[in-house]
This record gives structure tokens, sequence and C-alpha cells, in this order.
């Protein structure tokens, strides 16, 4: 029983830093910064998803103290991940990309980053 | 004016509950102590925060918001195998990255924004901008040959179940 919790944790590890390593590794490959934000938001959640697995598993069967601190860290780092990227390229879009470089969304308004509109034109109620 | 009474208490039960649930996760323990302080928090901190809340998110169907959370996590593994293989295995020359536009039929604020999570989360793709009028979401692809096929799967995949969902 032991042993095959051991298979399973170290499993778990060696999978975590192996994605971990793998997203590192693709922040330097990639060649521009779009690109570069594939790596860490996607190949480092399941690092780091592996990582907390493994913890929760060797604190119920070996230290028989169940921990649900994990849980918690998977579920904040999956809701901070995404608005990180989105900031993140929206601050090097603000630098580094002209507006005509990119598509245009159909309708009159543009892009929120680039585009200007009235108060009458918001279209999500805020009141 | 029983209810308004209870209204002013409990302006939002759900978080009250929420905000109790994580409460105790936090503290890894349930003791009554724990309880009674997760609740006091539990009751302030919507009680402070009602003027930030002007039109609470309705969820129609919890179950099948559990069933996208189970699809997303499963994506979310599905993504880091395509990624990795893109950083492994693929030249940059030969990674064709693009900007793709995707329309919107979902209208509330929280549809979109956890859409726009979705996409960042899943295989390849990254939400990048939302266009002024909130109808169109600025998408890019790592790599890909067909921007119409990945459109086509956010909207199938992913939008049609928040559709479902929220509105």
């Amino acid at each position: 029983m032991n042993l095959i919790a051991e298979i399973v944790i170290s499993f778990l590890l060696v999978v975590a830093g192996t994605f971990g390593f793998l997203g590192s590794f693709g922040l330097i490959k990639f060649n521009d910064t779009m690109r570069r934000l594939h790596a860490p938001t996607k190949a480092t959640t399941l690092g780091v998803g592996g990582i907390l697995i493994a913890s929760m598993l060797y604190f119920a069967i070996f230290l028989e103290d169940v921990s649900l601190h994990e849980l918690l860290i998977t579920a904040f780092l999956f809701i901070t991940a995404p608005i990180t990227a989105n900031f993140v390229a929206k601050a090097h879009m603000h630098r580094d990309v002209k507006e005509r470089e990119l598509p245009q969304p159909e309708g009159e308004c543009g892009w929120a980053g680039y585009d200007e509109v009235g108060d009458e034109a918001q279209p999500i109620d805020t009141k | 004016m029983l209810n308004r009474i209870l209204n002013r208490i409990f302006p939002h039960p759900q978080l009250t509950f929420f905000l109790l649930f994580i409460w105790l996760l936090l503290v890894n323990t349930v003791t009554v102590g724990n309880v009674v302080l997760g609740l006091v928090l539990g009751l302030a901190i919507p009680a402070i925060t009602q003027p930030f809340w002007p039109n609470r998110p309705k969820v129609r169907r919890p179950l099948k918001a559990a069933a996208y959370i189970l699809l997303v996590l499963w994506d979310i593994c599905v993504a880091n195998w395509t990624v990795a293989k893109i950083i492994l295995f693929k030249s940059n020359a030969n990674t064709h990255s693009r900007w793709i536009t995707v329309p919107l039929d979902v209208t509330s604020p929280e549809a979109i924004t956890i859409l726009a999570g979705t996409i960042t989360m899943t295989p390849g793709t990254l939400t990048a901008m939302l266009s002024a009028d909130a109808r169109h979401l600025l998408v890019h692809c790592l790599d890909v040959d067909d921007p119409d096929a990945v459109r086509d799967e956010i909207k199938s995949r992913y939008e049609r179940r928040l559709m479902e969902i929220f509105e």
C-alpha cells in the first residue's frame, strides 16, 4: 500500500516538475511576447497542480492529516492566472502593438484598449 | 417587513456561505470558534461591499456549472500537453501564431469574464482584449492552421454552455 502511494506521489511530482520546466523553457524559446505568454499560463498550472495533489496525498496517507489548503491554492491559481495573462497582454499591446496589426471586430466599436466610446454607448449596465 | 430586515442582515446569502466555507478551508479545522468567526466575516464582508454588487450574477443551473468546471479542468490538462508539445517539437518559424476575433452571444459580464478566463486556460489560445461594445473578444492563438475552426470550437464548447448557465 505504502509503496503504491509512494509511486503515485513520485509520479505526480515528476510530471509537475516536467511541466513546470517546460513552461519556463517556453519563456526562453518563443520569440515574441504574446507567444511567450502561452507557456507559463498553461504549462505552469499543471506543474503547480501536480505538486499540490502530491502534497495532499502525502499528508493524507503518511501523516494522516487531511489538508485542504491545496484545493484553495489551486482555485486561486486558476482564477488569477488568466487575469495576470490578460493584463500582461494588454500592457504589451499598449506598448508594442498597433491597432492596424489586429483584426477589427465587426460593428462600429474597435477594441476596448484602443477605442473610446461615450457614456451613452457603454453596453454593460453598471447602475 | 421581515423580508426587509432579512435582506439587511443577509444582503447576499450565497456570498455569506461562500466566505464561511473559504474561511474554514483557510484555517483547516472546523471548531465552533472558527465557524462563528467565519460567520462574522461572512456577515460583515457582504454588508460592507454591498455597494460594489449592484446586480448579482445569477447562476441558473448549478449542476451545469459543476459540469462546466470539470470540462475546463480536463481541457486544462489537454492544454498543457498541447502547449508542451509545441514548445518541445516545433521550431519558432514553424509555429503559426495569429489573432482571431470571437463574436460573443453572451451578454452578462460574469459570463464574458469566465469565458475569457476559460479561453486563456485552454489549448493554445489566450484572451487579449474585449471590444469596446463588449460584442467581440480578441484571442491570440499559439499555433493554428484553421482560425475558423478554433472560433467555432470556442463558441460551441464553452460559450453555449455558459449561456445555459447564466442566461
